[in-house]
């Protein structure tokens, strides 16, 4: 009940119809923000419109067709590709160069820099030698990999590998290194093995690091698979991508683009759903 | 199975942390250690559970643990120390698994400990899930699962509110009547400490000595929250420790 006339209360009585007191008025609230909540059909609005203002654009004549082509264009040439049946002619290669690639690294990346978070000597010996290879720019080594390891698909396989294992290293050592030590000396006081600890203890507690160190390097993965492809490669994304490229075929190039794009998205959103299945307990 | 300091010293560096501390843990009593804080109460507790060694002196182990003890020397932490991605169950046999404890024995053990600190409901929650006091009676199931020779407690009720802090010594009390247990307890709180311990063992400032050992003999069922022996005893210690206290709060202050 919103009385203003109990004049039991402790404050003196105050008719509802006088005019608001001017000095009363509501605190001013400062709280909120900073805590992103799921908001799932923004991202597909920032796509549509985007999509939507070059098509607009192209159609009306604001940007010329040598700019941008048109995107309803670029449809067209995907479905060309899918019809043709050429798409999964150049999918399959190029996912599996990326799964192979990928898995080598991440899985070498994850392994040393356990070793690097957890031993004196490796840390001290690898940490530098890491910091020296992360800026080299990975494509630049490319002939270098067809020397060592050929044409075929191992130098791509190498490639893709190389450049996904120094972010997983460096996100790894970092995630374990902010292990909780109480967790740690938790596991010793019960007597625990050392490989228990680190398997229960460490491995689950650097988890939502090297998750989110994933991310980084498989996206790493996709760029560097266009630039595996550019040599001796007849069949992959990237192969398609280079040669429209070269014809100034931006329809084909963008439908290429598009195709690395969803590819982003997917792995995010995989990565997501890893996330969610494994770092429920977090708070 | 008895625990003897003998003449233990200790410094980190220059740092002087204790100095010659001798004191025996009798066998099925709670010791408890108080202390101004800084004055090396943990790192004693880590010393007598052998996470460190002290730089003088040794912790000696006195006859062997009893039949079916699995980690003689069991810690519960003051910040609980539970893994969050296990449930709490899964917390329980986390320190059963190493000892090839599985399946149904493994089950067996948890279920009795859970039931022993009123957790049977929520074996399958999160830490997340859990209130302080929760978490924990966790951690106490946990040191009961590995049928402990001693427990080392370091302040394991600071992190809790007072009513809650009530209910877990009113919980310690009961598990220690149906089975004694010895137990190193650390604290700073002298309220922890009249209620919980057969001795206390009074700490003086960095470098730690001891400055006197208070016993109490009233049986541990018979302390009631308010008792006026007991306030006597706290006061007594209090007085102990006050000057300690100013001058170890001065001395962080200096530092
Ligand atoms: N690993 C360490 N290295 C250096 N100094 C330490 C270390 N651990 C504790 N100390 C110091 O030793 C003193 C005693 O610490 P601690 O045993 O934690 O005290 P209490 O638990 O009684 O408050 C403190 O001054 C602390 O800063
Ligand atoms: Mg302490």
């Amino acid at each position: 009940m919103p009385d203003g006339n109990d004049a039991s209360g402790p404050w003196p009585d105050k008719p509802q119809d006088k005019k608001p007191d001017a000095q009363a008025k509501p605190v001013r609230m400062r709280g909120g923000g900073f805590a992103p909540m799921p908001r799932r059909w923004v991202g597909f609005a920032v796509f549509a419109v985007l999509i939507g203002l070059a098509e607009w654009g192209t159609r009306a004549g604001w940007i010329s067709p040598l700019t941008l082509p048109k995107p309803s264009d670029v449809l067209a040439t995907f479905g060309e590709l899918y019809d043709s049946g050429l798409l999964f002619k150049h999918l399959a290669p190029s996912l599996s160069r990326l799964a192979v690639g990928a898995v080598l690294g991440v899985s070498a990346g994850i392994g040393i820099g356990i070793l690097i978070g957890l031993f004196s000597y490796i840390r001290a010996g690898l940490v530098p030698l890491v910091a020296a290879i992360f800026p080299i720019p990975k494509i630049a080594l490319l002939p270098l990999f067809v020397i060592w390891f050929g044409i075929d698909e191992a130098s791509k396989y190498a490639l893709i590998a190389f450049g996904t294992f120094t972010p997983t290293v460096v996100a790894t050592y970092g995630a374990v290194d902010n292990v909780d030590r109480t967790l740690i000396r938790m596991g010793q006081s019960f007597d625990l093995s050392w490989f228990s600890i680190v398997r229960k203890i460490v491995l689950p507690g650097a988890m939502p690091g090297i998750l989110s160190g994933l991310r980084v390097s498989l996206a790493i993965a996709i760029i560097l698979l266009v630039a595996a492809e550019m040599l001796g490669a007849e069949y992959g994304i990237g192969a398609y991508i280079l040669q429209a490229g070269s014809l100034y075929d931006l329809e084909r190039l963008f439908a290429g683009v598009v195709i690395l794009s969803l590819l982003g998205v997917i792995v995010s959103t995989a990565i997501s759903a890893i996330e969610r299945h494994l770092l429920g307990w977090r708070t | 199975m008895q625990i003897k300091l003998d003449s233990i010293s200790h410094s980190y560096g220059d740092f002087e942390v204790m100095r010659d501390i001798t004191l025996e843990i009798p066998n099925g009593k709670i010791v408890c250690i108080v202390g101004p804080s800084g004055c090396g109460k943990s790192t004693l507790l880590r010393f007598i559970g052998g996470l460190e060694q002290p730089s003088q002196g040794q912790v000696l182990q006195v006859g062997e643990p009893p039949e079916g003890c699995l980690n003689p020397l069991t810690y519960i932490f003051q910040d609980f120390a539970l893994l969050p991605w296990r449930t709490v169950d899964g917390n329980v046999s986390l320190v059963l698994e190493d000892h090839g404890i599985k399946g149904k024995a493994a089950k067996a053990i948890i279920d009795d400990v859970l039931a022993r600190t009123n957790l049977t409901d929520f074996a399958k929650a999160l830490p997340k899930q859990l209130s302080g006091g929760m978490k924990q009676r966790v951690a106490i199931a946990r040191a009961m699962a590995v049928n402990p020779a001693v427990l080392l407690m370091d302040e394991p009720l600071s992190a809790l509110d007072s009513q809650t802090r009530e209910l877990l010594m009113d919980d310690l009390v009961g598990l220690w009547e149906r089975t004694p247990f010895t137990a190193v307890y650390v604290t700073h709180n002298l309220h922890e400490a009249v209620r919980l311990g057969h001795s206390i063992v009074v700490l003086s400032r960095r470098p730690g000595q001891i400055r006197d050992i208070v016993e109490i003999d009233k049986p541990l069922s018979d302390r009631q929250f308010g008792d006026a022996d007991l306030d006597l005893h706290q006061k007594h210690l209090w007085n102990l420790m006050r000057e300690e206290a100013r001058a170890a709060d001065a001395e962080l202050i200096n530092a």
